[in-house]
């Protein structure tokens, strides 16, 4: 297939960035977008012009570097990551604009590739359990009832991408915030820092820059892990009981 | 928000079913709106609850609009705009699965702010008084909802709350905590949220309809 790609260029963080258009052609439709762009980068390459930087690790979907808003969608037309999304998902001819996620919290790098570190400060500010590490523990050392151990590992699946981020419109972080929130709360090894953590992500959350998040639920549709929407008023419950405390 | 929100969210039922009452006909509407202002007395001075409402409510509203400005502000600068717009594609605007409701909260509030203004100076102070002044509250309703332009603010307006109260009563609800599915068209809260937006929307706007269509109490 022959498509036509729209992408944002942008040299550093002080550039201004625009809209460039490329034509692609002999495009299977089995590979990935990211082969696609790889494709396109030889492209550039060739004719001695700048390759488009995005990033990616993983390419199997797991790790969560490969976001890029795809015809103003997070990830694309389908409920994956960008490294799982196939050309097939296209139509032949296609005009297709690549963007970089847009949020005051995640500043444009170069291209499509923005810096999510504010993630890793809001996991800093909570995100764990303080515990002795060492081999790992029998599976059956502490109970978990089944609905609880399901229920947090649908939470603990969140790779930390940021599409909710881009496809938030109010760009509020909070089912990444409440993916945490909820995997580590349902826990019996999450219990002692479950106040502390409640209010130390929120506030680091709010810190960063992120919005505030008014219910829209476009961060669940986009998520390729399928966070669901009432992690948030999970968060929300443990953070009323927390304030309730007097934990601020 | 949503605790303000959910004050003035009692108070449209109780005024809705306030309202209602014009169906009785004009004297239990007149005695209705008398009683109003009687209630409480002699403990309480004349209108004495009618004023502790009417603070309350302010104070609602205000704190309503205080934070849905500063949320407003807070979430544009966090949706990193670039040169006015966010995403410079035309596809897929309206995001994918957002509600018309979700996109108009902002707006839409503002919309409804100007017409309690509107709406005090018609029926509460009668200084706009199309079809002319009068002193009982049946005859401001009657005379107003005689004139097309009058219904057809109101009917606005109305749509505009029902909007409104669709998103804002879920979401008030989720603020607070209280939701426990996975989508939101599963929650409870959303069913309720839509239950009370028709039933308030329908509520309020079945006197003046009746009045401009079927001439209801003369
Ligand atoms: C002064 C005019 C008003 C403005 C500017 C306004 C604006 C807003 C905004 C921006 C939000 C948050 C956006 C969101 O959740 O998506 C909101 C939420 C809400 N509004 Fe209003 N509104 C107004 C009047 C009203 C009225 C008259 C009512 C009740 C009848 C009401 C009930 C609610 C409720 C229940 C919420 C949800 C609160 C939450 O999510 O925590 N609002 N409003
Ligand atoms: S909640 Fe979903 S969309 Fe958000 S960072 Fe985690 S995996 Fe990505
Ligand atoms: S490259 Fe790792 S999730 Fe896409």
């Amino acid at each position: 297939m022959n498509i036509t790609v729209r992408v944002w260029r942008q040299k550093n963080a002080d550039d201004k960035g625009r809209m460039v258009t490329y034509g692609v052609e002999n495009v299977s439709e089995h590979m990935s977008f990211l082969e696609m762009l790889d494709v396109l980068n030889e492209q550039l390459t060739l004719s001695g012009d700048d390759p488009i930087a995005f990033d990616h690790d993983c390419r199997e979907g797991i790790c969560g570097m490969c976001g890029v808003v795809i015809n103003g969608i997070a990830h694309g037309p389908e409920v994956t990551t960008t490294c799982q999304l196939h050309m097939r998902s296209f139509e032949d001819g296609a005009v297709i604009d690549v963007e970089p996620w847009r949020a005051g919290a995640f500043p444009v790098v170069k291209d499509l590739v923005v810096d999510r570190s504010s993630f890793d400060r809001i996991i800093q500010a909570g995100g764990y359990i303080s515990a002795p590490t060492g081999s790992a523990p029998d599976a059956h050392a502490v109970p978990v009832p089944k609905d609880d151990a399901d229920h947090a590992f649908d939470a603990a699946t969140c790779i930390g991408c940021g599409a909710c981020v881009a496809a938030c419109p109010n760009g509020s972080g909070m089912l990444f915030t409440a993916a945490k929130i909820t995997h580590l709360g349902l826990l019996p090894q999450g219990q002692p820092e479950r106040e502390s953590r409640v209010i130390g992500m929120v506030e680091q959350h709010d810190h960063e820059g992120f919005g505030g998040c008014t219910n829209i639920g476009e961060c669940t549709s986009a998520c390729p892990k399928g966070i669901p929407l009432d992690t948030i008023a999970q968060l929300n419950r443990d953070l009323l009981g927390a304030l309730a405390h007097g934990k601020a | 928000m949503a605790v303000s929100g959910l004050i003035m969210v009692g108070y449209l039922i109780l005024h809705m079913y306030g309202n209602l009452r014009a169906f009785s006909g004009p004297d239990a509407f007149n005695e209705y709106a008398h009683h109003l202002r009687t209630f409480g007395e002699p403990m309480l001075p004349h209108e004495g609850l009618l004023w502790i409402v009417r603070v309350v409510l302010l104070g609602a509203v205000l704190l309503h609009a205080y934070a849905a400005i500063t949320l407003w502000r807070r979430n544009k600068k966090a949706a990193g705009y670039v040169g006015g717009k966010r995403y410079q594609t035309k596809q897929n605007r309206t995001g994918i699965q957002r509600s018309y409701a979700s996109f108009t909260m902002r707006w839409g509030g503002v919309t409804i702010a100007l017409f309690i203004v509107f709406h005090i100076l018609n029926l509460t102070t009668n200084d706009i008084h199309p079809g002319g002044a009068s002193d009982t509250a049946y005859g401001k309703l009657h005379n107003s909802f005689e004139h097309f332009w009058v219904l057809l603010a109101y009917t606005v307006a109305l749509i505009a709350v029902g909007f409104h109260l669709w998103h804002g009563f879920w979401s008030a609800f989720t603020t607070l905590g209280q939701n426990y599915s996975a989508k939101r068209r599963d929650s409870f809260w959303n069913s309720a949220a839509i239950v009370v937006a028709v039933v308030i929307t329908a509520g309020f706007l079945a006197p003046p309809f009746a009045i401009y269509f079927f001439g209801l109490g003369g």
